[in-house]
């Protein structure tokens, strides 16, 4: 379970980013975040693995207390929680297989890093994570070189060799176009369904919340406007996270 | 585009006016700089011109065996007054002879020398000897002759100013070459110095690229503007440093003496250098574990540091029979390899700066490494432990860092000025640093993170910057009175400058990667190191490359003029043949930059395209 207590974030310019933000997220659930940009969206998830810090409030997963954890403790931490990100934030001209096992460094010696020495079963189960999102034969292509769906299974794989139990999604489809946004997607939920593994994942379109979330939370200048199941989102509900002017399509 | 402004009287004043000053300051320019185009059309100038430019356009690449035929003839100067002539020995008919009319002359007078039977077409001076002796190598006075195809010459020559009572003699040289052309000394010379003006450049470019790289990191505002830590941490770091060192330097001296101790025998070292990389690379396996879920237990973690400090100690004493082997090998391919013997001479050279520099890098690794355990301890302890406990153990670690930086640093001050007063380069600094230790302890909050990152950033800027102004040939000069005049000199110097410009431009290159990788690969656990290694290096590569390559470029052309201060290179040699006025010599150094520079931007060209 995860459990945000009164979130706060505040940039050192002096935005709000977040204002007093507290939910929760049982094990296993399919949660999504959504609301218009600037809302504070990827600040939210990118407190909950301290890529961010949070000015005030409280982050607990499992009892541990993340935003008091110590560097050590973080690093332990974050190897169990795997991002995702829009841009796919890969390192594009390293390979692929590279990329992916790069989702191992938070187990590997430092010292190994040096070599640039992964174990011999990390390689194998880079392979096993590239197989599963459809791309195994990519391995040893340039990550540049692939499309952007692609780049975006590779990211998902580097995820999955996390041995997550939590995976953050920061508007994984939004620089996909739609046909490829539903496999990214469905390969979320595959990671959700048969894995057990909790996904907090922030998105634009609500036919893609109500074809996947269990759950939605809503943000709009860092305050948390809705917190309920997809389906309650009426017209209502829509106007106040989305602004009066917001027209509802399909 | 329209043009909506209305022209000023205005405007039109100020730009006369601003024109004005533009002639001004260049007219000011051309009196500073002393053009002067009569000084070009002045006969002198114009005389010299044409013999430097005929000479450069001959250099002496270049040469011809030759024979010489040589033929003196006396003639008193003054005329003897009871009117008698020298008379030359006797000779053959067919011998090449000459003859000078008149047969005596006074200074300052022209006679007329004739060459008879001489080989045909052949060049050289007529000169005349002072001295009875016609062997003398001394010679006053010079025309040349060129004999036609008979063997035949007519010249004028003015008697110098020389008198005597013996008589003196008349020679004339002519040489003709014969067989092929052969290269010059001048020509090995030049190549020999060309060959030391590529590996000059050479190494400054590999030693200043190896240190720039590590340097550039932390000169990179992205990179330590992250970089936080509590005070403990800091004053127990900033304590590590000097610490570590001098245990370092005292461990591996002792690793070396023991070393030294076993001997040189060669089959000794090749067993040290097989046995002792093995025994580390197996400790260095069981120590550090490639992956590990759990947390090990403390007694194992103090076996690991056991075997880890085992390992560095076996390995510096792997380096040091290295060294011993490579001295021993060097001095024997030295005497047997001949020509090739520079490579016996490499691999001692090689040996010997290893044996001198490991100590120091002994030294260097174990302040890195105490430093860092030191800082972790820290970083754990102002986790751990209450505020209170904190801000009594800064009050003293702070305190205690202060008063050792500022020590240390007067002790530099010291040793370099030869103050002698202890008030001022020791007492003085120290309670300078006691206090701002105290101050800076009272100050922060005992647990606050301080941006440590951005001090070492700005530290690190302002010294680049500042060594960076300073060009390499001042350097040179520097280092030619520190080391002595040579291509080591220039090394050092373009090694440095090399350092300093390329943390610059590389610490540029990694402010300007993209952050996003940067971001993912902290996202999954990673540490700081691997951070680096696997999101920030493989992004920089490239220009890193093209950058190191633009660089070689400049330390090619810098090397080739450094010996104008004494650094060593083919400048050297330039500089005396232009100061003997030797142009044809100097032609030929010169060309031979030109060729190298020249094929090194376009080799470097090529290498960057293909890095990129
Ligand atoms: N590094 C930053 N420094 C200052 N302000 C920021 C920074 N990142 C985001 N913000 C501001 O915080 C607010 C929330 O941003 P963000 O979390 O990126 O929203 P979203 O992901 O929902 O689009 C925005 O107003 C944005 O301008
Ligand atoms: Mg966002």
């Amino acid at each position: 379970m995860l459990q945000i207590k009164n979130l706060t974030k505040i940039y050192d310019g002096g935005v709000k980013a977040l204002d007093n933000v507290s939910f929760e997220v049982p094990d296993g659930q399919f949660l999504a975040v959504i609301g218009l940009s600037g809302s504070g969206k990827s600040t939210l998830l990118r407190c909950i693995n301290r890529l961010i810090e949070p000015t005030a409030g409280q982050i607990l997963w499992n009892g541990e207390d993340i935003t008091a954890a110590s560097q050590e403790e973080m690093r332990r931490i974050r190897r169990k929680i795997g991002m995702v990100f829009q841009h796919f934030n890969l390192v594009h001209r390293s390979k692929v297989i590279t990329n992916v096992l790069a989702g191992r460094l938070g187990y590997v010696n430092p010292a190994w890093s040096l070599l640039n020495r992964f174990p011999k079963e990390d390689v194998e189960k880079a392979i096993k994570q590239l197989q599963r999102v459809g791309i195994a034969e990519k391995a040893y292509q340039r990550a540049d070189e692939l499309s952007g769906g692609q780049q975006q299974r590779v990211g998902i794989a580097r995820a999955l060799m996390q041995d997550p139990k939590m995976v953050l999604a920061d508007e994984p489809v939004a620089s996909l176009d739609p046909v490829l946004a539903h496999s990214i997607m469905s390969h979320l939920e595959d990671i959700n369904k048969n894995d057990g593994v909790s996904v907090l994942c922030s998105l634009h379109f609500l036919d893609l919340v109500h074809r996947y979330a269990d759950r939605v939370v809503a943000l709009n200048e860092g305050r948390l406007v809705f917190e309920g199941l997809p389906k309650d989102i009426d017209d209502n509900k829509f106007k106040e996270i989305y602004g009066r002017d917001a027209e509802r399509v399909g | 585009m329209k043009n909506n402004k209305k022209t000023s009287p205005w405007k039109s004043i100020k730009v006369g006016l601003l024109s004005l000053l533009a002639m001004i300051i260049f007219a000011y320019g051309f009196q500073i700089t002393k053009v002067d185009l009569e000084e070009l059309r002045s006969e002198n100038r114009q005389q010299s011109l044409v013999r430097v430019t005929r000479a450069l356009a001959q250099p002496e690449i270049f040469e011809y065996e030759q024979v010489e035929e040589i033929v003196n003839y006396p003639i008193y100067v003054p005329c003897l007054s009871d009117g008698s002539q020298a008379s030359a020995s006797e000779r053959s008919a067919s011998e090449p002879y000459i003859v000078i009319t008149p047969a005596c002359a006074n200074p300052g007078e022209i006679i007329q020398v004739e060459g008879f039977n001489f080989a045909p077409l052949t060049v050289g001076p007529i000169r005349f000897i002072p001295g009875n002796d016609p062997s003398n190598v001394v010679s006053l006075g010079r025309v040349n002759a060129e004999t036609d195809s008979d063997g035949h010459f007519i010249v004028d020559m003015e008697i110098p100013d020389r008198t005597s009572d013996d008589a003196q003699f008349i020679r004339a040289t002519l040489r003709r070459n014969i067989g092929a052309p052969r290269f010059s000394k001048t020509a090995y010379d030049t190549w020999n110095k060309i060959v030391e003006t590529v590996f000059l450049a050479l190494l400054a470019t590999v030693f200043g690229t190896f240190l720039a790289i590590p340097l550039s990191f932390i000169a990179a505002r992205n990179l330590m503007k992250t970089v936080k830590s509590p005070l403990t941490s800091i004053s127990l770091s900033v304590l590590g440093w000097p610490l570590g060192i001098l245990l370092g330097f005292v461990a591996v001296r002792g690793v070396g003496n023991f070393s030294a101790a076993i001997g040189s025998n060669v089959l000794v070292n090749l067993a040290g250098i097989i046995v002792s990389p093995a025994l580390a690379w197996v400790g260095l396996r069981w120590a550090l574990p490639q992956e590990e879920i759990t947390r090990p237990s403390q007694n194992m973690r103090f076996a690991r540091l056991g075997v880890i400090l085992l390992v560095v100690l076996v390995s510096f004493y792997g380096l040091f029979q290295l060294a011993n082997l490579a001295m021993s090998i060097g001095q024997t391919l030295e005497a047997v390899l001949g020509s090739f013997s520079f490579l016996g001479y490499f691999l001692f050279q090689v040996g010997d700066i290893v044996a001198i520099i490991t100590p120091a890098l002994g030294g260097l690794a174990a302040g890195g490494a105490l430093s860092s355990i030191l800082g972790r301890l820290g970083q754990i302890g102002s986790e751990k432990l209450p505020g209170s406990t904190i801000k009594t153990l800064n009050l003293i670690l702070t305190t205690m860092a202060g008063v050792t930086v500022m020590g240390l640093l007067g002790r530099l001050v010291e040793w370099l000025y030869e103050i002698g007063e202890p008030m001022y380069t020791l007492w003085g600094p120290v309670a300078v640093g006691a206090i701002a230790g105290l101050l800076l302890a009272t100050l922060t909050k005992p647990k606050e993170s301080l941006p440590i990152g951005m001090v070492i950033y700005s530290i690190t800027r302002t010294f680049l910057n500042a060594l960076r102004s300073v060009e390499a040939l001042v350097m040179a000069i520097v280092f030619v009175i520190a080391v002595g005049i040579g291509p080591f000199a220039g090394v050092m110097a373009l090694g440095l400058h090399t350092i300093v410009s390329l943390a610059k431009l590389y610490s540029e290159q990694v402010e300007s990667i993209l952050s996003g990788p940067l971001e993912a690969i902290e996202a999954t656990g990673a540490n700081r190191l691997q951070t680096i290694i696997y999101a920030v290096i493989p992004q920089i590569v490239p220009p890193y490359i093209s950058y190191t390559m633009y660089r070689w470029d400049i330390n090619v052309r810098m090397s080739t003029i450094i010996g104008f201060v004494g650094g060593g290179g083919i400048g050297f040699l330039l500089q005396q043949n232009i100061n003997l006025l030797n142009y044809r010599a100097a032609s030929a150094q010169m060309l031979a930059i030109a060729i190298v520079v020249a094929s090194m931007d376009y080799i470097s060209s090529v290498l960057r395209e293909k890095a990129i």
